[in-house]
């Protein structure tokens, strides 16, 4: 173990995560001190706080990425994911769930964007955590009043004959835009049409990358 | 207010530009949000009851707290409120939190 840093690393000889290394706030002791008592009275075990990180960490816009490129190459799929969303989550080996989810499908006439104008209720099972701008009060407040002005601060303008509707999410059920597939893609296996359907894209506040764009 | 309306009630309200930033969480902030999805599952809170905790703090709360600030304070009532613990018990633990170091990680007891 190096001797130089030794502030800096844990017992483990690991380096803190630089969240680790601020000052302590109240509520981080607050956080530290909830999570001790519920381990002492019973409640949870530390090894369950641990499992739920890792199940945190690996959702990602990625799993709705898939769902998104099977939707658009599997029409019993898509079918499905209409029909009961939460249904085709399970078809696709994700997480359910505790709230039903809605898939909602872009055409050349329709644009979807999804908000939570009272909390910050964001389909965590296929898209992972919001961003940070999803649970603001612009985007809250804004969007169910001048949606396309808001699109337009994402660098999305969606031409005039195009209607846009804006989902606000409750409690109880969550909603995932279907973007409409890009142009040029015709006969793409799903692996590669998921690399062009961005986090953003499912929200609705931009499409999905045009394949011209397609990373590597 | 006028409508009638409460401070999170804010779809349609006037707002500012929207700034699309982001940013990775923190590990104490990955903890309150596993801590309050163990709490839901054992049947302690529901997320109900985290709404109810976060609405009643008010508009200050929203402007002044972090997300997951506001959430930990709501847990914490919630847990309160359901006899996990005392605020006696709880008000010593955070001292004797505060008593192990100056970082999160020093106070993290690993």
């Amino acid at each position: 173990m190096p001797h130089d840093h030794h502030d800096h690393l844990s017992p483990s000889g690991h380096p803190y995560r630089p969240d680790q290394d601020g000052p302590l706030t109240y509520w981080q002791a607050m956080e530290i001190a909830i999570r001790e008592l519920m381990v002492e009275k019973g409640i949870v075990t530390a090894a369950q706080v641990r499992e739920q990180i890792d199940a945190m960490d690996a959702r990602s816009p990625a799993q709705g990425a898939a769902f998104v490129a099977r939707f658009w190459t599997d029409p019993a799929f898509r079918d499905l994911a209409l029909r009961d969303g939460s249904n085709a989550c399970a078809e696709m080996g994700f997480e359910v769930g505790p709230m039903r989810l809605i898939a909602l499908e872009n055409t050349s006439r329709l644009h979807n964007v999804v908000v939570c104008t009272l909390c910050s209720c964001y389909p965590r099972n296929l898209l992972g955590l919001p961003p940070d701008w999803y649970k603001s009060r612009a985007y809250r407040s804004r969007t169910v009043r001048e949606p396309r002005k808001v699109l337009a601060e994402f660098g999305t303008i969606l031409p005039e004959g195009v209607e846009l509707r804006v989902h606000d999410s409750t409690a109880d059920m969550r909603y995932i835009v279907v973007p409409r597939r890009p142009d040029g893609t015709d006969g793409w296996q799903p692996d590669r049409l998921a690399k062009l359907v961005t986090r953003d894209s499912m929200i609705g506040v931009a499409e999905a990358l045009p394949a011209t764009e397609a990373p590597a | 207010m006028t409508d009638g309306r409460r401070w999170h009630d804010m779809g349609g309200r006037e707002a500012g530009r929207v700034v699309p930033e982001d940013h990775d969480y923190a590990l104490w902030e990955k903890r309150v949000d596993a801590l309050v999805i163990l709490a839901t599952t054992t049947g302690k809170m529901n997320v109900d009851g985290l709404r109810r905790v976060l609405e009643d703090m008010g508009e200050d709360a929203f402007e002044t707290m972090s997300y997951y600030e506001r959430w930990v304070a709501s847990l914490n009532q919630n847990l309160l409120e359901a006899g996990v613990y005392t605020p006696s018990e709880l008000g010593e633990r955070i001292a004797a939190v505060q008593a192990r170091g100056e970082t999160y990680g020093d106070a993290s007891n690993g």
